[in-house]
C-alpha cells in the first residue's frame, strides 16, 4: 500500500469504514508489521521493543489527565 | 482532594474504557501464536523453550490425573509473569496490584483442587488435615488447624501477589521521588538513592517473576494433595 501524502485524502474517500473492513485493516497492519519485524530470519529485540514502547506510550495517554496536574500537586 | 501515594494503583479511564482492559490484554499480543513452520522466527522458539520448561517443571510431580491441568497452570503462569514484569515498564498499569483480580486467580483454582479431591478420593483428602505421627491427645486440636490452614489458603495466594507487587511499585515510587526531590539540595545523596533505586528494580524484576512462580508452584501443590 504505497499511499502517497498529498492523495490522502482522495484514498481515505474511496476505502469503506464498516466494522468489518476497519477489523480487517487492522488485522493486515498487524500481519504486515510481524512479518517485518519479528517473522525474519535473524530477528532481534527491536520487533519486541517497538511493540513495548508504544505501549508504554499508549498508557501514558491513557493516563495523561491524572499526570497532567502532577506539577501542582503537593503530595504525590 | 487528599491525594497520596495509592494513586496510581487505580485505574484509569478514557472514555469510559478502563487501562486495566488494555493491560491483562496487551500480553496476548507479545505471545505469537505457533504457525506450520518446520523452522520459526526467534520469538516463537523462545516462546515453545519456555513454555516446555514451565511445564515440565510443573507436571514432573503429578500423576497422570494432573496432566489435565497443563493447559491452565502453564497459561496462568505465562500470563502471571507477563503482567508482572509489564508492570515495571514506566506509566504501564499492574492489574495483579489489585486484591480483586488475584482473589479471582486464587480462589477459583483452589477451590476446584479441594473439590476434586473431595469428589475423587475423599478419606485421603480429609486424611491430608491430620499428619502422620501426631499424639492422641493434640488430635482435635491439630485438625482445627488444619481446617483452618487449608481454609485460608485461597487468601494466603491472593494476598500473597497483591502485597508483593504493591509493595514494590511503592518502593519504587518512594526512592524516585526521594531521588528526584534530593536532586538540587543534595547531589551526593541523590546519587546514592539512585543506586538504591537501580537496586530495587532489578529485585522488583526478580520478584516479578518468583511471586509468578510461587503461585502457580503452590496450586500445583495443592492440585498434587487431591488428585
Amino acid at each position: 500500500m504505497d499511499v502517497k501524502l498529498g492523495e490522502l485524502p482522495m484514498w481515505l474517500a474511496t476505502c469503506n469504514f464498516t466494522p468489518k473492513s476497519l477489523l480487517g485493516g487492522v488485522q493486515k497492519a498487524w500481519n504486515s508489521y510481524c512479518n517485518k519485524y519479528i517473522n525474519v530470519k535473524r530477528g532481534g529485540t527491536a520487533g519486541i521493543s517497538m511493540l513495548l514502547a508504544g505501549y508504554c506510550v499508549l498508557s501514558y495517554g491513557w493516563n495523561y489527565q491524572h499526570i497532567k496536574r502532577n506539577c501542582w500537586r503537593k503530595y504525590h | 482532594m487528599n491525594l497520596s501515594f495509592f494513586d496510581q494503583f487505580a485505574s484509569p479511564q478514557l472514555l469510559g474504557i478502563p487501562l486495566i482492559l488494555l493491560s491483562m490484554l496487551f500480553p496476548a499480543l507479545l505471545l505469537p501464536s505457533p504457525t506450520n513452520r518446520w523452522v520459526t522466527n526467534r520469538l516463537s522458539t523462545l516462546q515453545s523453550w519456555f513454555l516446555q520448561l514451565i511445564t515440565k517443571q510443573l507436571m514432573i510431580p503429578l500423576n497422570k490425573m494432573g496432566h489435565k491441568w497443563a493447559l491452565i497452570l502453564s497459561s496462568l503462569m505465562t500470563f502471571l509473569l507477563l503482567i508482572n514484569l509489564l508492570g515495571l515498564l514506566p506509566y504501564t498499569f499492574t492489574p495483579t496490584t489489585q486484591l480483586s483480580m488475584n482473589m479471582a486467580l486464587a480462589f477459583p483454582l483452589w477451590l476446584a483442587t479441594l473439590l476434586t479431591g473431595l469428589r475423587n478420593q475423599p478419606s485421603i483428602s480429609l486424611g491430608h488435615l491430620l499428619p502422620e505421627g501426631t499424639p492422641t491427645i493434640l488430635i482435635p486440636a491439630l485438625i482445627l488447624i488444619e481446617t483452618t490452614s487449608l481454609l485460608i489458603r485461597p487468601l494466603a495466594l491472593g494476598v500473597r501477589l497483591t502485597a508483593n507487587l504493591t509493595a514494590g511499585h511503592l518502593l519504587i515510587q518512594l526512592i524516585s521521588t526521594a531521588t528526584m526531590a534530593l536532586l538540587p539540595i543534595m547531589p551526593t545523596i541523590s546519587i546514592l538513592t539512585a543506586f538504591i533505586l537501580l537496586l530495587l528494580t532489578i529485585l522488583e524484576l526478580a520478584v516479578a517473576m518468583i511471586q509468578a512462580y510461587v503461585f502457580v508452584l503452590l496450586l500445583s501443590l495443592y492440585l498434587q494433595e487431591n488428585i
